[in-house]
């Protein structure tokens, strides 16, 4: 039995063991020397896991008496999480090796932190959802203030720990209320209790709690407060992480718990969703205008996108959770692309955020202010970027599912949002000429910008047959 | 060989257009051209190899939506091949005479390349003419349809630095918008009835819509009538008919070339062609093709005497092109598709050639186009002093009366007379001659004014005048062969003997079926059928060419035309009294008297006339006041609505509206966002506690429900 629940989660194992081997290996050898390698291993290992889970077949297989599941939806998810935070890894190695920040923990802290994400889109219970939050975040606390010796860097780490530990109490005591009145932990056991009609007010409270957490995670309004202040003072690495593979298994997880927690109280938590969806969304539109500081304003930017993926959910549909999973495997990949070109900008060798220093940025660097120009534009969801078609999809589930006035919102709120997008490319292209700045960074980094707008043009075509993917994730979620 | 046909002008367009910067601005040229005459020959050889059964060819899957579903496919009867000749020869021929004509242009300066542009743009026109006629459904004639307006509005504006040519262009694609909802209309009308837009469904359901009631804005109309009707208004505004009229004049902004092909041969003829081709559904709507008549007529009467006083020389041959255009439409209204499309073939010879003749004088004279600058230039360009001629010849209709022996005018024109008065229609027969007896004035009058006489105008012009180059000439003699014996050559297919006609477009004849059965049969079937072709008037006597009392049969949609069982007309007109059949010719022959008598005999006298009867000549010469007219009606309440919309409801409303969120409301929020990120932890935790607060409360309240 325990052979078999093993060899379920086998890789999630091998990426633990790697990451606590690598740890011990790195701490009696060469320590900070050997990081360059660990990023690299690190990062093929993950691609490796990523191809195998990939290619694991359409099974649902259920480990540890229901508390860990393994289905489509979770390899979607899985896949996604590691090739992003395997990009994102490899993109860092160079920046961090030049300023002097490349310790050998960071890629084992990433890594370690994948291990939890991974937990979280499989968990069947209350207690393997805790347990995948808790093991992503601490990893995540500790990277944010990677830069022990820079005040903003160590602020973030503290920030986001203070608050993350408020959203995970408050996530707690959702779980509570929730196993006191439904009396199981188990997702399959709190589902016959939650049926739509019959829940009881104690079970949505805790429904209630457990959003709120989840929330935090996905940096939903009004749990968002974190973000930009964490995304500023975090090096633009491992801001370039956290807007990426957290926000999948975050969002994994809320559609898992949603679903098959819940998935009988849909009009219950639909609802709450819509409300948070729609605060995001204008929220991340409105207070990026603001924003001269492109870390921040990735933020917000990420903020408002969290509000479409929830919009996806709001709907409540088989279509919705394939909507969500597509929106969110694109918008891994354009801020991947987005972030690579953000790792680039620096001004004598030190590392420029101000959006405005991008004055003029087309005429010396024509070929990645191009690529900027198209990832922006799919950003702000412009047809015919692959960016308007993960819109499209959301926009549709919310509608089909009867949610009109919340796709009117979120078009509306994309209106809003287009704004700061453009005037990115307007400073590219239009700008008045100031104070140059320089493009630096590896072939690693022009790669991912290219690959990634590449993506948003090419991708048109058939979405590299995420569609379908997507689709069967979502089939097994939802039924 | 049809997809060839149809393609061969798409690819020059494309080559020309996009590939001159490549192969160079005089291949790209030859390139257009040379696909066109090879279009042109296939189009021949189409036409005589056709057997008279009508195919399709299907080309690609078109649209599929819903109910309707239809290919792209062509549609390949007589019809179809008649256009087909008379869109590729004439269009190549342009094309070859372009050569010349656009070799230097004023309105361009040395070095700017136009030339590739104007042959693609002659091209794509060809192409999208070619899709009209090859349509096999209301959908994919209206993308030829619409095609050609696309065309013709770049061709109108071509000299684009000219404001005139600008604003004839826009006004020739707004005039036509007015027909194409017509149109628009009418094929919705037909989808709705029909639940199709394939030709051979509607007309096989052509009889049933004769017996259809539909609502339609404030009245019950008969389907029928309705259809016939708005499809004639699609009809009207391309052929520039009257009420919708105006652009044809105007279009002679365009470079010669262009008049001749679109304005003259091709485009203004689609009308004839739709009305022509939609015979099925014509014949069952008596009411609309009443109209028809009338306001060909009635077109075909103001045009002339509108031409009357014009001193342009392209817009007296294009009042005169609108005329004919009426003429046609009175054949098709009486129910004699078959002669107005022997109009339309013949017309499209003589009618391109005087445009090109005219534009080999206005070549001549160094862009003067004033008629009163002309004069005495016989001498000077003598080829095209003859093809203008010949042009004449055959527009005013000249030939041997009562035989069939003449110019291609004469007998396409006296068989829409005929069929004009057989046809019940006296009001279209007394107008239609007095229409040839100014077709006839005018004609000559533009031989006279241009060619005799001593010359006027700018002397250093008239020293310089010179014949144009071989590329140009060769085009008028072509045409000038087709202006001589078009109508001579195909009289009969045409306007022929029943049996002829029927054969020639592939409608069977009345009782044919048992007609076939009988050639099996013995001897006994065969008295039998004898017996039956007495009344029905077929039989071996038909086949041999002896009395000729064949009807037309079939049901709607088997042959290229339809003739219902009671529509006469082919064989009344045959039979009319010799003073009808005269009567155009005693017309043209009266107007040429006048003509030799106002501008040679006694040249001022028409001065004086116009002097006497100021009010006439005012009336005649402002084209009977109706640009006036639509510019008080339409144009400036149009304008005033515009500006309204324009300056309170786009600029006051939509703009102020926008600009007071974009400016005022998103920035003040903006700072509210900003101003409650402040950075201390305690606030951040104070929100999350509200957020959680509102949710749950929210949930408690009432959300749950």
């Amino acid at each position: 039995m325990i052979q078999a629940d093993l060899n379920v989660i086998l890789p999630e194992i091998v990426l633990a063991a790697f990451a606590m081997l690598a740890l011990v290996g790195a701490v009696y050898t060469g320590k900070d020397k050997t990081a360059p390698a660990i990023v690299w291993a690190t990062g093929i290992l993950m691609l490796g896991l990523a191809v195998w889970i990939g290619t694991r077949g359409t099974a649902t297989t259920v480990a540890f008496n229901g508390m860990f599941i393994d289905d489509s939806f979770a390899r979607f998810a899985k896949v996604a999480i590691l090739l992003s935070a395997a990009s994102v890894l490899v993109m860092s190695q160079e920046y961090m090796q030049r300023r002097g920040i490349l310790r050998f923990e960071y890629p084992l802290l990433v890594a370690l932190a994948a291990v939890g994400m991974m937990m979280m889109v499989s968990a069947g219970d209350l207690m393997s959802l805790y347990m995948g939050l808790e093991l992503q975040s601490l990893a995540l606390y500790v990277v944010a203030s990677l830069r022990r010796d820079s005040l903003k860097s160590t602020e973030a780490g503290l920030k986001y720990f203070v608050l993350g530990a408020l959203s995970s109490g408050l996530l707690l005591y959702g779980a509570s209320l929730v196993y006191g009145y439904s009396g199981t932990t188990l997702f399959s056991g709190i589902i016959q209790t939650a049926v739509h009609g019959e829940v009881s007010l104690g079970l949505l409270f805790g429904l209630i709690f457990l959003i709120s957490g989840l929330a935090f995670k996905v940096s939903a309004v009004p749990f968002h407060m974190w973000t930009p202040d964490v995304y500023e003072g975090s090096p633009t690495p491992v801001t370039a992480f956290f807007a990426t593979a957290p926000k999948v298994a975050a969002m994994g997880l809320f559609a898992r718990l949603m679903h098959d927690a819940f998935g009988a109280a849909v009009s219950d938590w639909s609802q709450v969703i819509a409300l948070i969806a729609v605060a995001s969304m204008f929220l991340g539109a409105v207070a990026a205008i603001g924003q001269t500081d492109i870390k921040r304003l990735m933020a917000y930017s990420s903020i408002a996108h969290m509000g479409f993926a929830l919009m996806g959910l709001a709907a409540g549909t088989e279509l919705g959770v394939q909507a969500m999973l597509i929106y969110m495997a694109i918008y891994a990949t354009m801020n991947v692309g987005t972030f690579a070109f953000i790792l680039t900008m620096e001004r004598d060798g030190a590392p420029v955020t101000d959006i405005r220093a991008l004055n003029q940025y087309a005429r010396r660097q024509p070929g990645r202010a191009l690529a900027m120009l198209i990832l922006m534009f799919s950003l702000a969801g412009v047809p015919p970027m692959l960016g308007f078609f993960g819109k499209f999809y959301v926009l549709r589930a919310a509608y089909e599912a009867g949610l009109g006035w919340l796709a009117v919102a979120g078009v509306v709120a994309s209106v809003i949002g287009a704004f700061y997008y453009l005037r990115i490319v307007y400073y590219m292209y239009f700008g008045e000429e100031g104070h140059e700045i320089e493009a630096n960074g590896s072939p690693v980094l022009w790669g991912f910008l290219m690959a990634s707008a590449a993506v948003m043009l090419l991708g048109v075509i058939n979405m590299f047959g995420v569609e379908g993917a997507a689709a069967a994730a979502a089939a097994t979620l939802v039924n | 060989m049809e997809t060839i046909i149809l393609f061969a002008p798409l690819v020059g367009a494309l080559l020309c257009g996009f590939g001159w910067k490549v192969i160079g601005e005089t291949a790209a040229q030859w390139v257009a051209t040379g696909l066109l005459f090879l279009s042109a020959l296939l189009s021949w050889i189409a036409f005589f190899s056709f057997e008279g059964v009508t195919e399709h060819i299907t080309v690609l899957r078109f649209i599929e939506s819903g109910s309707l579903a239809t290919e792209w496919a062509i549609r390949m009867d007589r019809l179809t091949a008649i256009m087909l000749i008379v869109i590729t020869t004439v269009s190549s021929l342009v094309h070859l005479y372009s050569f010349g004509y656009m070799a230097h242009d004023p309105q361009w300066k040395d070095g700017e390349s136009y030339k590739p542009r104007f042959f693609a743009y002659l091209s794509f026109f060809t192409f999208a003419m070619l899709a009209l006629v090859t349509s096999d459904n209301l959908v994919q004639m209206f993308f030829g349809w619409e095609g050609v307006g696309v065309a013709s509005y770049l061709l109108i504006g071509f000299y684009y630095r000219k404001p005139s040519a600008n604003a004839a262009a826009i006004k020739a694609f707004v005039v036509n918008r007015v027909g194409d909802f017509g149109f628009a209309l009418g094929i919705f009308c037909l989808f709705f009835l029909t639940d199709s837009i394939d030709f051979n469904t509607i007309f096989s359901e052509a009889s049933t819509l004769a017996e259809t009631q539909v609502s339609f804005l404030w009245a019950e109309w008969n389907a029928a009538n309705l259809v016939a009707f708005l499809l004639f208004i699609g009809a009207m505004g391309k052929s520039a008919q009257l009420l919708l009229h105006t652009w044809l004049p105007d279009a002679m902004e365009g470079p010669t070339p262009v008049s001749a092909l679109i304005h003259a041969a091709t485009m203004v003829t689609a009308g004839v062609f739709l009305v022509c081709r939609m015979s099925p559904i014509m014949e069952f709507a008596p009411e609309a093709t009443a109209f028809i008549t009338v306001l060909g007529a009635t077109t075909a009467f103001f045009a002339a005497t509108v031409g009357l006083v014009q001193t342009d020389i392209k817009r007296v041959i294009a009042y005169s092109t609108c005329s004919q255009l009426g003429y046609m439409f009175v054949a098709a209204g009486v129910g004699m598709y078959s002669a107005a499309m022997f109009h339309l073939f013949t017309h499209a010879f003589f009618k391109a050639m005087l445009f090109l003749g005219a534009g080999s004088v206005i070549h001549a004279m160094h862009h003067e186009q004033d008629m009163m600058n002309y004069g005495g230039l016989r001498k000077k360009i003598p080829y095209t002093f003859w093809a203008m001629m010949i042009g004449t010849l055959a527009i005013t209709g000249v030939g041997i009366p009562l035989t069939h022996i003449g110019f291609a005018g004469f007998l396409s024109k006296d068989a829409i007379i005929e069929s004009a008065w057989a046809g019940g229609s006296s009001y279209g027969f007394w107008l239609l001659v007095i229409a040839a007896a100014m077709t006839s004035f005018y004609s000559w009058r533009l031989i006279f004014l241009t060619f005799y006489g001593t010359p006027r105008g700018d002397k250093h012009t008239h020293e310089h005048a010179h014949e144009s180059p071989m590329v140009m000439l060769i085009p008028l003699g072509v045409l000038s062969l087709g202006a001589i014996f078009a109508g001579m050559i195909w009289y009969n297919a045409f306007f022929g003997h029943t049996d002829r006609v029927a054969q020639f477009y592939g409608i069977p004849l009345a009782g044919a079926e048992t007609e076939q059965v009988a050639h099996g049969e013995t001897a006994a079937a065969d008295g039998e059928q004898a017996e039956h072709g007495g009344d029905a008037g077929h039989g071996e006597d038909a086949t041999h060419g002896g009395e000729h009392h064949a009807a037309f049969g079939g049901n709607p949609g088997d042959g290229a035309l339809y003739f219902a069982p009671d529509n006469h007309v082919l064989d009344d007109a045959h039979a009319a009294p010799v003073w009808v059949k005269v009567s155009p010719f005693i017309a043209m022959l009266l107007g040429l008297g006048l003509a030799v008598w106002f501008y040679l005999v006694n040249p001022s006298l028409p001065r004086r006339l116009a002097e006497q009867q100021q009010p006439l000549y005012l009336f005649l010469k402002n084209k009977w006041y109706f640009d006036e007219l639509y510019n008080v009606v339409f144009v400036r309440p149009a304008l005033g609505i515009g500006r309204l919309f324009w300056k309170r409801g786009d600029g006051s409303i939509i703009d102020g509206f926008l600009n007071g969120v974009a400016m005022g409301i998103v920035p003040f929020f903006t700072r509210l966002a900003g101003r409650a990120q402040s950075g201390y932890i305690f606030t951040y935790a104070f929100w999350m506690v509200l957020g959680i607060a509102a949710l749950v409360t929210w949930m408690s309240i009432g959300g749950s429900n």
